[in-house]
């Protein structure tokens, strides 16, 4: 059934019909409101989970990842500055191989403080060993929460993953939304399998034990093969849910209008719905362009990407954060998955939006007038920003 | 309440906690660690910080724990036990756990007076079901001898080395024990490695309660204290006979001494025996110190005193 809903009451609906055993949170602006609706779903009984209400998001990743090795389903949920505290925890949690899903509001980092989007916080835990999710509207982060939740417990994968949305843009936003029934959706996620949970106490094992030079590399390489499996698992599960809801989810990315596209915009999150307006403006007036949205951004569909932008002879990547004294890293992934490409199209990089400054489809329209003179170049370019 | 031979026996029966570990000889953590373990009857899921326990007993593929451990980081012990306990009662009400288990943390004075102590004290509010063993060794060992705020007055660490201008470290170690007891958890205690019954009964008592419980044991280190590798029992028995360490616990906000030594042994004769003290015994100012010293333990010794006589379970005793 259809309903009007925040992006956060998406996230939190899909929580709780995924019914973890444990939700670690800690408050922090935007992403509070999950933790308070699952919050009263605790205290009203309608779940049987445990709510552990911590002192900070480093004790919220780090009961998150104790409660999974200890053999339970786990979410958590955060944002910005809270995703900086827990992120010494998150990769603890991708070598220590628990699958522990969580909503990230994507939101600026200090300094200076700034509560709102940009997706900063996301590139900070980019290297962690979760896999990353980026959605466009309350729909996706409902649908991807519960897709995340079969990846990640898959026996193939067993990583962290972040289901990204783009804080207040999405969070605080009230959107028409169509959820499952709550056993539809029960079932699709499937019963939680722990491995070796610490709590078979008659089959004692250590978590978490220390690797010196001889096994450290071997783990870790065992980490690189996990999350490049997420990705067939991703796949895997997408079409599942595709078949069982009949939406249109088919693939890491999503092409917009890209068949005959001579221009492009690449970009990840609520300002693939921006770019798709001025898409279609363009389009009226006959200009074939393109957008070309990431949904899973770790591990990077390097293959995909340079095959949808193959034909393409100008693409602008849009990052909606700095990587201070690189290139943005979404385009550096995309200059990457283009290194070995016969047809490379000329690239441009755009950095936007930061700290909530507001996205317009005047500012993609620039991007692709932009995009007709492109000429091969190594500097970074600007929408929506004073200079 | 278990004897030394009633734990040997089950330590026989079943060791909890195995050789192979890497801790330096005349090392008192595995005393401590065994003892609490083998003073606990129901099955025990264990934590540990980073430290020396940590990296001494858990060697990737090997491990010194037959009890179910896990290790996360330095600063959260107490929030990664909080989550094990949480997925504990969630499975009970499920039904996929049937059995009553406990849990435990052992964590370094590092892991719980410095870097932990937020998340002790947020898994203390929250009142999870668990005891936190603090080893406490007075220092950073692990890292080697860094000073901790348990590191006691005048003592050499290698962060607050004796040099020309400051002799040691200048600042008086921090009551974390004291701190624990303003959580009003149900149970605290401290104890020390030379008193094993005295532990054991504290661990048993400790465990007779849901909730937090929190006992604070000093754990001798030859390496950080400089002294020799077979004496790690009677400096800890000095440093409780010189009331520098009072036994002593707090039962739902109740004070009980377990242990008044009969004779007054100043602490200086704790004192000289330690290579991280012998500064003072050589410096023109070192008598002035040692009855500064002397002055703080007879303080917290008389403050104890007092606490026992207001707050204690009897009624006479409430003056």
């Amino acid at each position: 059934m259809r309903k009007v809903m925040t992006g956060h009451k998406a996230v939190a609906e899909a929580m709780r019909q995924i019914e973890p055993d444990v939700v670690a949170v800690y408050p922090i602006t935007p992403q509070s409101e999950i933790a308070e609706y699952y919050a009263q779903y605790v205290h009203d009984g309608v779940v049987h989970s445990e709510l552990v209400p911590v002192e900070s998001e480093h004790s919220a990743m780090s009961a998150c990842v104790g409660a999974a090795a200890a053999g339970a389903r786990v979410m958590t949920a955060t944002s910005s500055q809270g995703l900086a505290l827990m992120v010494e925890v998150l990769y603890i949690a991708a070598g220590m191989r628990l699958p522990i899903v969580m909503a990230l509001a994507n939101r600026s980092l200090s300094a200076p403080i700034n509560i709102h989007c940009d997706h900063a916080d996301a590139y900070l835990a980019r290297d962690a060993g979760a896999f990353q999710i980026f959605c466009e509207s309350a729909q996706e982060a409902y649908d991807y929460t519960l897709i995340a939740q079969r990846v990640a417990e898959h026996d193939r994968v067993r990583i962290p993953g972040i289901v990204n949305l783009d804080g207040f843009t999405l969070t605080h936003t009230s959107q028409v939304v169509e959820p499952l029934e709550d056993e539809v959706a029960k079932k699709f996620v499937g019963p939680f399998q722990a491995v070796h949970p610490l709590l078979d106490v008659d089959h004692p094992v250590s978590w978490g034990t220390f690797a010196m030079p001889d096994y450290y590399f071997e783990l870790k390489r065992a980490q690189q093969a996990a999350i490049e499996e997420a990705a067939g698992v991703f796949l895997e599960v997408q079409r599942a849910y595709a078949s069982l809801t009949r939406r249109r989810y088919a693939g890491f990315i999503e092409p917009y209008r890209m068949d005959d596209a001579e221009r492009a915009v690449v970009v990840m999150g609520s300002t693939a719905g921006t770019a798709k307006v001025a898409v279609d403006a363009l389009r009226e007036k006959g200009d074939k362009v393109g957008v070309l949205k990431v949904w899973l951004y770790r591990p990077f569909p390097y293959a995909e990407v340079a095959q949808a932008l193959a034909k393409v002879r100008a693409v602008a990547i849009l990052d909606r954060a700095f990587s201070f004294g690189a290139l943005g890293a979404l385009y550096s992934d995309v200059a990457a998955a283009l290194a070995h490409s016969k047809l490379r199209p000329t690239l441009a990089n755009y950095i936007y939006g930061l700290g909530g400054r507001d996205v317009t489809v005047d500012q993609i329209l620039r991007a692709f007038a932009e995009l007709k003179e492109a000429r091969p170049e190594t500097r970074l370019r600007y929408l929506g920003l004073r200079e | 309440m278990p004897s030394i031979k009633a734990l040997a026996q089950r330590e026989e029966a079943n060791a909890r906690f195995t050789s192979g570990h890497t801790l330096c000889a005349g090392c008192a953590e595995p005393i401590v660690v065994r003892t609490v373990l083998n003073a606990i009857e129901e099955p025990v899921v264990a934590a540990s910080p980073t430290g020396c326990l940590e990296v001494a007993t858990s060697r990737f593929p090997g491990t010194a724990w037959n009890v179910p451990w896990v290790h996360v980081a330095f600063e959260n012990a107490a929030a990664v036990i909080s989550g094990v306990e949480a997925a504990y009662k969630a499975l009970t009400k499920t039904g996929a756990v049937k059995k009553r288990i406990r849990f435990v943390v052992f964590g370094g004075d590092g892991g719980t007076y410095d870097i932990g102590l937020q998340a002790l004290s947020g898994a203390l509010e929250r009142g999870h079901d668990f005891l936190y063993v603090c080893v406490n060794n007075e220092a950073y060992m692990n890292t080697g001898v860094q000073r901790s705020s348990a590191t006691p007055a005048c003592a050499a660490a290698t962060t607050s080395p004796v040099g020309k201008a400051i002799p040691g470290k200048p600042q008086d170690r921090k009551d974390l024990t004291e701190i624990v007891v303003s959580h009003h958890v149900p149970y605290v205690a401290q104890a020390a490695v030379s008193h094993l019954v005295d532990l054991a009964n504290k661990v048993e008592r400790a465990m007779k309660y849901e909730g937090p419980k929190f006992i604070n044991v000093l754990t001798t280190c030859p390496l950080g204290w400089r002294t020799p590798r077979d004496s790690a029992i009677v400096q800890s028995k000095l440093a409780v006979e010189t009331r520098y360490w009072p036994l002593y616990e707090v039962v739902e906000g109740k004070y009980k001494i377990n242990y008044k030594p009969k004779e007054h042994v100043p602490v200086e004769e704790w004192l000289k025996t330690q290579g991280r003290f012998r500064h003072l015994f050589r410096d023109p100012q070192g008598k002035e110190r040692i009855a500064e010293f002397q002055a703080a333990v007879d303080r917290h010794w008389n403050d104890l005193l007092r606490k026992e006589q207001c707050l204690s379970g009897d009624e006479a005793g409430q003056g």
